[in-house]
């Protein structure tokens, strides 16, 4: 990477080395070197070291212990018993006390072996050599001599024929395992422009599964609406419910400030995706005050009454709206599908 | 430069950096806090009378004009209903102290006989939602379950999964539903309170809002089971994120101190 | 050691030396694995004490303890996104439609005993596996433990962090609750913003359109195998470099670059790591006993219609949902085709910001030009650029992280979302400036009463009137070992260009790259960028003449 190379005495005398060589009598910098080792208490005293081992004894038969209680909680706790233990609340009896008794167990183990290394085992500091990793020069010369002896055997650089053959084999080969990755998916096609919505599909409430009539939706109220057909255990409701869910608001015609909003609407009853524009969350924190509606996973805000367009956080275009009317029988119905893709924005998008 | 650090190693610039830091935290928390206060406002406590017109005109009307027609300080409350009087006063939202980005919930000040002057009063001024009875906000034979995807539906997008709530734009929050009473829970969705879109019963019949109280009920009150231990405010990954640095790292890191450091050397003798 | 085992067993052989069991066993593996030249090199092994470098011990031990969790919880999980009405012993979900895989995830927390248990020790030590790499990663960069030999390892304990956020991110997605569902549709949301191809992938992804039935199996292989294979790889990779290269050490007396000096692995670490490992699941296993968590029960399955507030991804994801919260909404549209800016910049970004971390042990020594071995740390006071670097990158990843929970900021202390997201717009750009300038000047002020230190001695706190009055503190000289701690490290020189013009008076053409590492050098080594380390004659002629106080 470095054009120049920067030689060797421009850079500071190696760490740790760089006065050792001189007495500590003419550089007070010196290295001292490994400072005496001093005895801990249990290094003297029988008496501490029998303490320590009987503290270590005790934490070994602590966890012994532990685990019988390990045992005897699972066996002894139905699966759903409830029990209030202040202050984490009524929680199950068993997940609280198999946690705690494994806790202990394993805890205790570990506790035991640290102390028993810490107050028992040699505590003498010891040094221990390192030596370059990088090879000593003959074994680099020999390593190079062999692969071109190697390299030279095999004829890979006379024989152009196999070597060119040869890697073109190899880089074809994983096109096998590439190819097999294509039936993952279909192809994207129109899938993303379209949904469920359709000229004449009547708007389902949510919570009633009930046909939406106009006199029903009052103003500052807000109902959640899927297109009429689909049913909650169709294989394809998950799909179809991403791209097709609505929310449907009413707002005085007057204070609607967008002309086609006004338009799309009935009477005020305005029928907006519920999928956000910037990464797909069911936007639905409506303020029915302010007519905006914020999305609760990256906090985009639109304006519902004028076009649903962005007036904060991330997402890049208005929530498509649903053109809607009242059928033969006063019921609210789709008066086609939506004009744009729902959801996210894609390349294809346009 | 020089100078500067010479005087940081000063004993009390820790204390002068520390006291900087404070006052900024504190200028810019109020910079950034939206709504003041409150205060406990109990003048109008004692000016209480029986009658539901007298109480109005004491304590509603400099905002909501004498006659609940509204004024550029209140929202007219004609049509509102009794249930948007016995939500708004009987959880101390009214009578609103101070303007802000959101009324809060505050010491009720009235009695509930007072209250249900005030809205009959309101009531009288033009129909609109009614107080439901005990029965309807009775949790009792509620589908508990259904409730809580009625729950995930309609509410849980500003009120949280279980209703720990949320925030909203511009310091509008959703509040926490615990424990709140079932009664208001139930006028709340009838009537929409501020920016709360409201849920009728045209569109939310009325048994499936009892089937959201018991819900409610059951994952958000005291007697709420948490079977796996502290439910660290039912706020998701949020708080478990900082319990797993500040307990599970924390005691790791104090346990490797321990684990590390040398034993203490006997004394010389 | 031997002779202990010869004693116990001494009494079955009484006549011929017969070698004990234990040393038969180990005969026997020698000869057809060569354990005794194995054990030579390592048995003995020095480790160095100190708590910092058991921080990636921390990470490690989570990582076994997540792979046995694991294991258990595949026994009992069903990675199926078939629909089930369920009909389990919890009761607010009587009756309500839900994936296979949700459905066993409750019957893991509810019917399985023990399985709530298990559930929640293996997601409270996935978090802290993650939070325990990111301390470790932190230590060692800013004791400067990634400069050479050390630079391959640095990447792949780099590449195990990205790869560990990408397993979790995987597994919480498992259970198909309505969180995880709704952070798998911001990522198949940010995956259809990617120009060209975003489509493609999504639908490849997905076997279809968004949520389909196929991710929960497919990111369940995803979890289980795939990127746990990767990583166990790597992790003994990482462990066979670290025995390799050997722990580096802070300097001191007996330190340095061609040494070692710690407790030896048998016995000593042998407990002391062995047991940390049963120190780690203890606790963890306490933390899963006291605190629930990611309680699906209460989340309910994912539906794409419905959503909670305060929807947050696990904490290592949080630098991500930060950066996209906090990004405007940029959209171009051209030629009909739309650039998801919004979008595309953050997940770039989010890359941007890791491999910086990844590549500047890279830079440093382009930059320092030094191609020697160092074993020993850096304190992070006498690097104050790196430190000031890394403190910078902190504060960015920190203020991104704020933005991804600005809305229980906002709840939580009484603050308006909007100001919080403006607050990280401006102080992304903003903070990791400040912190920088910041970092360096507390750096370089330790480094000044570090130099005063060896110089004047410490305080001493004993004040004595002189005799016409003037109060002064005592110092008292340090010693020997200390003196030779705080003048250990080595300082370079900035390196220069050298002259432009030559002696014949022609331009020389220095290389943009070359001007670049002179430039960046002297921010590095520059006259005000550290404080030059005080020397032998200094120090002798404070000390020598008039006495010090």
């Amino acid at each position: 990477m470095s054009s120049q190379e920067i030689p060797e005495e421009n850079l500071p005398a190696e760490q740790g080395t760089a006065h050792t060589a001189v007495g500590v009598a003419d550089d007070p910098f010196a290295d001292p070197g490994l400072p005496a080792h001093k005895p801990r208490i249990q290094d003297i005293d029988e008496r501490a070291a029998k303490r320590s081992e009987r503290t270590v004894a005790l934490l070994f038969v602590l966890s012994m212990v532990a685990t019988v209680g390990f045992i005897a909680s699972y066996v002894i706790f139905p699966v759903d018993k409830i029990v209030y233990i202040w202050p984490f609340g009524h929680v199950s009896a068993l997940n609280f006390s198999l946690g705690l008794t494994l806790g202990v167990a394993l805890f205790t183990i570990g506790a035991g072996a640290v102390h028993w290394a810490r107050t028992l085992m040699s505590d003498v500091e010891v040094a221990d050599d390192r030596h370059a990793i990088a090879a000593e020069p003959e074994v680099k010369a020999k390593v190079l001599a062999d692969f071109a002896a190697g390299a030279e055997e095999s004829a890979l650089g006379r024989r152009k024929l196999i070597r060119n053959t040869m890697f073109g084999a190899l880089a074809l080969v994983p096109l096998s395992g590439v190819v097999l990755l294509r039936d993952l998916g279909p192809l994207p096609e129109k899938k993303l422009r379209n949904t469920l919505w359709a000229k004449g599909k009547q708007l389902i409430n949510m919570n009633t599964m009930e046909p939406l009539r106009p006199e029903d939706v009052a103003v500052g109220s807000l109902t959640f609406a899927m297109p009429e057909g689909l049913e909650e255990d169709a294989h394809d409701f998950q799909t179809q419910i991403a791209k097709a869910a609505l929310m449907i608001i009413r707002i005085q015609p007057e204070n609607i400030k967008d002309k086609r909003e006004r338009e799309w609407a009935h009477e005020g009853i305005v029928a907006f995706s519920k999928i956000c524009t910037h990464v797909g969350c069911p936007i639905s924190l409506y303020e029915q005050q302010t007519h905006h509606v914020l999305c609760p996973c990256h906090q985009s805000t639109f304006d519902l009454s004028d076009g649903a367009r962005v007036i904060f956080g991330p997402a890049g275009h208005a929530l498509p709206q649903l053109r809607i009317g009242v059928n033969a029988e006063g019921n609210l119905e789709a008066l086609g599908d939506f004009e744009e893709p729902v959801g996210p924005a894609f390349w294809e998008r346009g | 430069m020089k100078k500067l650090s010479a005087r940081r190693r000063h004993p009390l610039a820790a204390v002068v950096v520390l006291l900087l830091a404070l006052a900024a935290t504190g200028g810019l928390y109020a910079a950034f806090a939206p709504a003041s206060k409150a205060q406990a406002d109990d003048t109008a406590q004692s000016l209480a009378i029986d009658e539901g017109k007298k109480l109005y005109s004491v304590g509603c009307a400099s905002c909501h004009g004498t006659g609940g027609q509204g004024t550029t300080d209140g929202p007219s409350l004609v049509g509102v209903g009794s249930a948007a009087v016995d939500f708004q006063v009987g959880t101390g939202r009214m009578p609103a102290q101070q303007p802000g980005a959101q009324v809060p919930k505050k010491k009720v000040i009235y009695t509930q006989a007072e209250i249900d002057q005030l809205a009959a009063y309101v009531a009288s001024l033009g129909a609109g939602p009614i107080v439901p009875t005990k029965d309807q906000v009775s949790p009792d034979g509620a589908d508990i379950a259904k409730g809580g995807e009625l729950f995930r539906t309609n509410c849980a997008q500003c009120h949280n999964f279980t209703g720990e709530g949320g925030a909203l734009t511009k310091g509008k929050y959703a509040p926490s539903l615990e424990d709140v009473d079932p009664k208001h829970v139930y006028e709340a969705m009838q009537t929409g309170p501020q920016n709360m879109p409201s849920f009728p019963d045209t569109t939310m019949p009325e048994q499936q809002k009892r089937d959201i109280i018991a819900y409610i009920k059951t994952v958000n009150s005291a007697e709420s089971e948490t079977p796996g231990g502290l439910k660290l405010g039912g706020l998701g990954p949020v708080s478990e994120g900082l319990f797993a640095w500040i307990f599970g790292l924390g005691a790791l890191i104090a346990v490797a101190v321990w684990v590390a450091a040398h034993t203490a050397k006997a004394k010389k003798s | 050691m031997s002779t202990a085992t010869t004693n116990t067993s001494g009494a079955a052989a009484p006549g011929n030396r017969k070698a004990p069991a234990g040393e038969r066993v180990a005969d026997w593996a020698d000869g057809r694995l060569g354990i005794y030249s194995l054990a030579k090199a390592n048995m003995r092994k020095i480790f160095p004490d100190h708590w910092s470098f058991m921080l990636g011990e921390i990470a490690l031990y989570s990582f076994i303890i997540i792979i046995l969790t694991g294991v258990y919880l595949t026994l009992f999980f069903h990675p199926s996104m078939n629909e089930v009405v369920y009909h389990g012993s919890y009761e607010p979900m009587q009756g309500i439609r839900m994936s296979e895989a949700y459905a066993s995830t409750l019957d893991i927390s509810f019917d399985v005993r023990g399985g709530l248990l298990v559930r929640q020790i293996h997601h409270w030590a996935a978090l802290i596996f993650l939070a325990g790499m990111f301390v470790h990663m932190m230590r060692v960069f800013f004791t400067g433990a990634f400069r050479k030999p050390r630079e391959i390892n640095w990447l792949f304990g780099f590449l195990l962090f990205v790869l560990g956020m990408f397993t979790g991110f995987t597994g919480y997605s498992l259970p198909d609750d309505l969180l995880s569902g709704t952070g798998v549709r911001f990522t198949q949301g940010a995956i259809l913003s990617m120009p060209i191809v975003g489509t493609y992938i999504s639908m490849f992804l997905f076997g279809g359109e968004f949520p389909g039935g196929d991710f929960v199996a497919r990111f369940y292989s995803i979890h289980i195998l795939l990127l746990p294979g990767i990583m166990l790889g790597l992790l003994v990779a990482h462990l066979i470099l670290v025995f390799y290269h050997k722990h580096t050490q802070f300097a001191g007396p007996g330190r340095t670059n061609k040494n070692v000096v710690g407790m030896p692995l048998l016995p000593v670490y042998m407990a002391k790591a062995g047991g940390f490992f049963f120190l780690v699941f203890g606790v963890i296993a306490v933390i899963a006993a006291i605190a629930s968590i990611n309680p699906i029960w209460a989340i309910g399955p994912y539906r794409p219609d419905q959503v909670s507030t305060g929807a947050q991804p696990d904490w290592y994801m949080g630098f991500a949902e930060g950066l996209i919260r906090v990004m405007p909404g940029w959209e171009i549209n051209l030629w009909g085709h739309t650039l998801v800016l919004g979008v595309f910049i953050p997940l770039m970004a989010f890359g941007l910001v890791l491999a910086i971390i990844a590549v500047y042990p890279f830079v440093e020594s382009w930059v320092t030009g030094d191609k020697r071995e160092h074993h020993i740390l850096d304190r992070p006071r006498n690097a104050p650029t790196r430190t000031a670097f890394g403190v910078a990158w902190i504060t960015e990843y920190v203020i991104v992280f704020i933005g991804g929970g600005n809305d229980l900021w906002a709840t939580h202390f009484h603050l308006s979302l909007n100001a919080i997201s403006w607050f990280v717009r401006i102080f992304i750009f903003v903070g990791p400036v400040v912190a920088f300038i910041v970092t360096k000047r507390i750096c370089l002020g330790l480094q000044r009463r570090d130099k005063e230190k060896v110089l004047h001695g410490r305080e001493s706190g004993i004040i004595k009137r002189l005799p016409h009055g003037e109060f002064v503190e005592i110092h008292e000289p340090l010693g020997p070992e200390q003196l030779h701690t705080l003048t250990a490290h080595e300082q370079y020189k900035p390196v220069e260009i050298g002259p432009t013009v030559d002696e014949n008076g022609v331009e020389r053409k220095v290389p943009a790259m070359q001007k670049l590492r002179a430039k960046l050098s002297k921010g590095y080594f520059g006259e005000h960028n550290q404080i030059e380390k005080p020397t032998v004659e200094e120090y002798k002629e404070i000390t020598s003449g008039h006495g010090h106080h």
